[in-house]
């Protein structure tokens, strides 16, 4: 009987995927691994680097082994790890996956001198008032007055977004990006149903809240529907 | 068993002192037996508000630290029987002098005896402020309508939720100016309430007359012709569970009109 091989290679436009057989042992993987990208990839030398996606399967890789792997890859001159894809995850990244994608609600005032912060995205029902901060690792949706700071994606989400009935902030950050108040604002302005998010130009911008629908349709979670 | 409520602010100078002297004053007129405690040890005044200062013969850290019986320390209102009494504080010592326990201990065996403790708390929030609070079941949270004064509120009451045993607390808005509000020069009733999202007891306008019978130690509510007067008087019926609206003071216009429907009207 033909053994299938514990590792495949493929080459797509975008580089090269390598298909990790999810039975095998892991010493047998890493062996053949070394050995066929010595074996085949070794004629590119002066060429531009090649980013490669490693896909293990149902094999659970640890962070360590993971890093074993990208420095076996590395090491093949012009190969470079762009991501490594397991259809497994332990419990404890389940929950964390979990807890970052749950939104959370919070029904109270955040005061002057308070910091309230979640893990996912955060429902405030209540005021964020003048030197109050609001920091969650997803989007920030406020029924109430944004008159303190929000930090939106404060683990490093780009993509996330700020909402407040009323928005009169002292400062927004989103990612990395703030920007603050004017130094003067008109008190006449109502500022009601406004969203914050990053453009091309990574500038945070404030607009009406509706203009979301188009560019961030990822906020909506209902699958199928109508 | 009485209840204990204690004045604070956060910011100085906004008029817990004044408060907690035209309240006691307000409540012993009623028929309480109202026992003030100051606990602005190092800068005391309540006494001097009240009058009282010359009957001082021990204070509240010698309470504490048993040199003396609590009721040797306690100085007697001679205008009202036997209704009123003022625990003053220490002029000399420090303020690590006192621990919360120890100052809720104090609190609890006062209860005993009034039907209300009135702790006038000094600025800040640090041991002054949580020996304070410390035996308080209720608390009173003064402004005046400025902003700086508003945001050290909404710090405080962020604190004061935090305290378990303490009831949501309520605001006074105290040194009201009719004409600078109307402008729009100051925060108006409306806007500071909505801001700090907690229920409104009372507002005084701000009142020469205040100062001038602060400085002869006859708090205004002993005199029942001001306005301000008037003000403290309604907020210790309200403190007594009555419901009456806001006084038009406050002539204040529709701004506190719309308010008083909004607070008290419908209880
Ligand atoms: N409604 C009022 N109208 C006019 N003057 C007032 C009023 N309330 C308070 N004042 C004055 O403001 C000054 C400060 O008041 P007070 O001493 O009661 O404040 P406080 O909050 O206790 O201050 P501290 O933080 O120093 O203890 C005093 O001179 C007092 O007479
Ligand atoms: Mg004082």
């Amino acid at each position: 009987m033909k053994k299938r091989p514990n590792v495949t290679i493929k080459g797509t436009k975008d580089g090269l995927t390598l298909h990790l057989d999810d039975l095998c042992s892991y010493q047998d993987l890493k062996r053949e691994l070394d050995s066929k990208l010595s074996a085949g990839y070794r004629a590119h030398e002066d060429r531009q680097l090649i980013p490669v996606r490693v896909q293990s399967g149902n094999r659970y890789l640890s962070p360590e082994q993971k890093e074993e792997l990208r420095a076996l890859i590395r090491q093949k001159k012009n190969l470079v790890v762009d991501s490594i894809e397991s259809n497994v995850l332990t419990l404890e990244e389940a929950d964390k996956l979990h807890e970052e994608r749950q939104i959370i609600t919070v029904a109270r005032m955040v005061r002057s001198g308070q910091i309230l912060e979640v893990p996912g995205d955060l429902l405030l029902i209540g005021d964020v008032n003048p030197g109050g901060t609001v920091m969650a690792a997803g989007n920030i949706f406020i029924m109430g007055s944004l008159k303190g700071i929000a930090h939106a994606g404060c683990k490093g989400d780009d993509q996330a977004v700020i909402a407040a009935s009323s928005m009169k902030p002292a400062q927004l950050r989103i990612s990395d990006c703030y920007n603050r108040a004017p130094d003067h604002i008109k008190s006449e302005e109502k500022h009601e149903m406004e969203c914050a998010y990053i453009d091309q130009n990574r500038h945070i911008v404030v607009d009406r809240l509706q203009s979301l629908i188009h560019l961030r349709p990822d906020l909506t979670r209902l699958e199928g529907g109508r | 068993m009485g209840e204990a409520i204690v004045i604070t602010s956060g910011k100085g100078g906004v008029g817990k002192t004044t408060t907690s002297a035209n309240l006691g004053t307000a409540l012993a007129l009623q028929g309480k037996k109202v026992c003030l405690v100051d606990t602005d040890i190092g800068l005391r005044n309540l006494d001097v508000v009240m009058g009282l200062e010359n009957r001082i013969i021990y204070d509240l850290v010698d309470v504490i630290q048993g040199r003396c019986k609590i009721h040797q320390a306690l100085v007697k209102d001679k205008r009202f029987e036997d209704l009123l009494y003022l625990l003053p504080a220490a002029q000399t010592t420090d303020k690590s002098a006192v621990q919360p326990e120890q100052m809720k201990e104090l609190i609890d065996q006062l209860k005993q005896d009034y039907d209300y403790i009135i702790i006038d708390c000094p600025a800040g929030i640090e041991q002054g402020y949580k020996n304070a609070v410390a035996g308080a079941d209720k608390a009173i949270v003064v402004t005046t309508p400025e902003v700086s004064a508003v945001r050290d509120a909404d710090r405080i009451i962020g604190l004061l939720e935090k305290e378990e045993n303490i009831e949501p607390p309520k605001l006074i808005i105290n040194r009201i100016r009719n004409h600078m509000m109307k402008s729009g020069d100051m925060l108006d009733v409306d806007e500071i309430t909505t801001h700090l999202s907690i229920d409104l007891i009372g507002i005084v306008a701000d009142d020469d007359e205040v100062i001038k019978a602060s400085n002869h130690g006859e708090p205004i509510a002993l005199n029942p012709n001001s306005k301000a007067s008037i003000a403290y008087r309604n907020i210790a019926r309200r403190i007594l569970g009555e419901s009456i609206p806001l006084q038009p003071l406050e002539e204040n216009g529709k701004g506190v009109f719309s308010k008083l429907k909004k607070f008290f009207g419908v209880r």
